[in-house]
């Protein structure tokens, strides 16, 4: 316990034990030290709990000002995309639909994000995910619902993660940078899914003579559509499948060792792997997760969808929707934490749908949400920093005060380290 | 096959691979004075994307396919200050907030050619400028030396890049500070004034870049780059941050497309392989980082903000 370094230590406060680990001692090092989770400071409780809403407001502000730029009214503007997104059941079951590719990327950005590494491979993973369960129902139309849909979700996720465990792989044991690798990965995959679709998988009923025909594979079998939960509206079983995952994960990252070795890995590589953990395997076991959720997401997006077919326009958005890229914007947005993810996910699922209730009403177009996501990120990550060195600034003041009151002389290492950070 | 190898289909393909080479070149060499110096810009895609709409915007209106390259490289510039503001001066994950400047520019750059333009119209695509004597070689000026302005630019900027790298004093600083940044400090060398100069420079590149593109297409569209950006920093990775490396790894690049376009339009690939082929380039660009990443040391301070004094 006690090779790693203080800030590991400080970051995971007295949550800090690992299932069939001995009671934590306190070792000698740690005497002295503030706890983690103390009180909090008015400049900190303001930055954890308001800096995620003000970026957003400030993202929102500035879709306002383009608004205006589009000669429209931002007012009635926002107005209806929030009628949009949660105005009524139907309403309301459309961005919980919405919502469930996002969560299972954005549940998959945590989990990679939380052992440094960034999938941002998400809308390949989709691709190659939706691609594998696809073929698998095909295949395998003749089995009872009860065996095909479990089988098409272990198929959809097995083509994500394999696909994300490629950059993984290279990631741990050739120090290829994930970022670039996913991204080139992504480029890969569309040019898979669309020779797949327009060759192999393409609907064979479709007439080749026809030009201009959007590629398509076959009706998929029945009985592995997902079935609808609430009658009159288009929710289907995947939201509870977006939500177990959700959860599911949130409980291995917290509340076992895997867990703990993987965010043990992403806090500090060096740290981890003096503790004896094994770094570069956690790191493809961090990838492919996540890339399983994002394959479970592509498989929801065919399962889940109206026409029941995998359909392409020849982009890698005109599958995904952008989900790859939009489930990091949530991801982000939900603090890197499965739980607060289903949250953050609904709430931008309402963004996306009511986005185009937007189109229709102001004539403004949906590239409008996109534009705000990106502002999102943008602010949320700017804001990061700030949040860090508040945070070290208080526990340095903290720490300080407890050694003037026990009549301290000197200053400990930790706050000398602190002051010179901020 | 044999069609392919005829006198003018060659030379017309070397050519255009040259054409294909010079977006990717430009972007990678921005990018790659400021991974030297230890900044990660992952916002390159969404700057080319918001970069090409202003050129096509401008040149649409005057007609002017210069000044349209002035206002778009104006562009990058304004980009490029906040970009260094988010990364050297905010201190943010610089992995991250690329992807961030990406959707934004992804969005934005739509959503103003719905706003101002909406049905696309071509611009007229730069005149070809013969470089005197030279352009007459048989074949050679043909491949080489009847190109267009930005492709001159683009290949003149590999030696002036590695010129100023490598022999003065700014480039000797932008190394130090991406290697070393807190020993340049002590230096009395200012690592935000250097890194802020190199970010500037590389959006200004970016956006060149994007102009270029729009120019060879003559049109803008959604999505127009289709990840060129993502590409042209993987090309930096590919060419171990050296200018000559990086403006290997773009005509690969360069040349792999045209090839692959000029065999799908002469029919010797079928359209279906021809997905298949188009991922090529890809494949490559990963296989190689992965020979490349064992031998190559990437710039010791690359993506890590500097704080004074941790």
């Amino acid at each position: 316990m006690g090779v790693l370094p203080r800030y590991v230590r400080l970051r995971f406060g007295r949550r800090f034990a690992e299932p069939g680990m001995e009671p934590m001692t306190t070792a000698t090092e740690l005497e002295g030290l503030p706890r983690a989770i103390g009180p909090l400071g008015w400049r900190r409780f303001l930055l954890s709990w308001f800096a995620l809403p003000l970026s957003a407001l400030a993202a929102l502000l500035i879709g306002a000002a383009l608004i205006l730029a589009f000669g429209a009214d931002p007012v009635t503007g926002y107005r209806d995309l929030l009628s949009g997104a949660f105005g009524g059941s139907y309403a309301l079951a459309s961005t919980a639909q919405k919502a469930v590719p996002l969560l299972l990327v954005a549940v998959g950005i945590c989990v990679a994000v939380r052992a440094n590494v960034w999938n941002i491979g998400g809308e390949g993973q989709i691709v190659m995910g939706a691609l594998a369960s696809t073929a698998a129902a095909l295949a395998l139309g003749g089995l009872p619902s009860f065996l095909l849909l479990p089988l098409v979700g272990v198929t959809g996720a097995v083509g994500g993660a394999l696909w994300a465990g490629i950059a993984g792989f290279f990631k741990a044991y050739f120090n290829v940078n994930e970022i670039l690798s996913t991204i080139m990965l992504n480029l890969v995959a569309v040019q898979v899914m669309n020779y797949l679709l327009s060759g192999p998988m393409v609907n064979k009923a479709q007439s080749f003579a026809v030009t201009g025909l959007i590629p398509q594979t076959r009706l998929l079998p029945k009985g592995s559509w997902l079935p609808t939960i609430v009658g009159g509206t288009q929710l289907n079983l995947g939201v509870v499948i977006a939500a177990g995952v959700a959860v599911g994960v949130y409980l291995l990252l917290w509340r076992t060792g895997f867990g703990f070795r993987l965010r043990a890995v992403g806090l500090s590589r060096e740290a981890a792997s003096y503790a004896g953990m094994r770094v570069k395997r956690t790191t493809v076991y961090a990838m492919v997760l996540s890339g399983a959720c994002c394959g479970i997401g592509g498989a929801v997006l065919v399962f889940g969808s109206i026409s029941h077919r995998m359909v392409t326009d020849g982009s890698l958005t005109g599958f995904t929707g952008n989900d790859g890229f939009n489930g990091i914007v949530v991801g982000l947005f939900g603090g890197l934490n499965p739980l607060w993810c289903i949250l953050s996910a609904y709430l931008f699922g309402g963004l996306l749908i009511g986005g185009t209730a937007m189109q229709g009403s102001i004539g403004v177009p949906t590239d409008l949400v996109t534009t705000i996501e990106g502002l999102v990120v943008v602010f949320v990550v700017s804001i990061d920093y700030l949040r860090t060195s508040v945070r070290i600034q208080e526990e340095a003041k903290r720490l300080g005060q407890r050694e003037d009151a026990a009549g301290g002389s000197g200053r400990s290492l930790l706050v000398k380290l602190a002051r010179a950070r901020t | 096959m044999n069609q392919f190898f005829t006198y003018a289909i060659l030379t017309a393909t070397v050519a255009s691979a040259i054409q294909y080479t010079t977006p990717f070149l430009l972007a990678a060499l921005g990018e790659t004075i400021g991974q030297r110096s230890g900044v990660l810009n992952l916002g390159v895609d969404g700057i080319m994307l918001l970069g090409a709409f202003g050129c096509y915007y401008v040149a649409l209106e005057t007609g002017s396919d210069l000044l349209g390259i002035l206002v778009g490289v104006g562009i990058g510039a304004v980009l490029g200050l906040v970009t260094a503001f988010m990364s050297v001066t905010l201190k943010a994950q610089q992995g991250i907030s690329g992807i961030g400047v990406y959707i934004f520019g992804l969005g934005l750059s739509d959503l103003l050619f719905v706003r101002f333009v909406g049905t696309p119209v071509p611009v007229s695509p730069l005149p070809n400028l013969n470089i005197p004597l030279l352009s007459h070689i048989p074949a050679v000026g043909r491949m080489f030396f009847q190109q267009n302005l930005l492709v001159y630019l683009a290949f003149l900027f590999v030696p002036a890049t590695a010129f100023i790298l490598y022999h003065t004093t700014y480039g000797t600083r932008v190394l130090a500070v991406g290697e070393n940044p807190a020993a340049a400090d002590s230096l009395g060398i200012s690592v935000p004034r250097i890194r802020y100069s190199t970010v500037l420079f590389g959006c200004m590149m970016a956006s060149l870049a994007g102009a270029t593109l729009l120019l060879l297409d003559g049109i803008f569209q959604e999505d127009l780059t289709q990840s060129a950006g993502f590409i042209a920093v993987a090309l930096v990775y590919f060419g171990a941050w050296r200018p000559v490396g990086v403006m290997t790894g773009s005509l690969l690049y360069g040349i792999v497309t045209a090839v692959v376009l000029q065999w799908k339009s002469l029919g010797i690939i079928p359209t279906s392989a021809a997905d298949l082929a188009a991922t090529a380039p890809a494949i490559v660009t990963v296989l190689a980082l992965v020979a490349l990443a064992g031998r190559f040391r990437q710039p010791a301070a690359l993506a890590k903000p500097y704080v004074r004094g941790a």
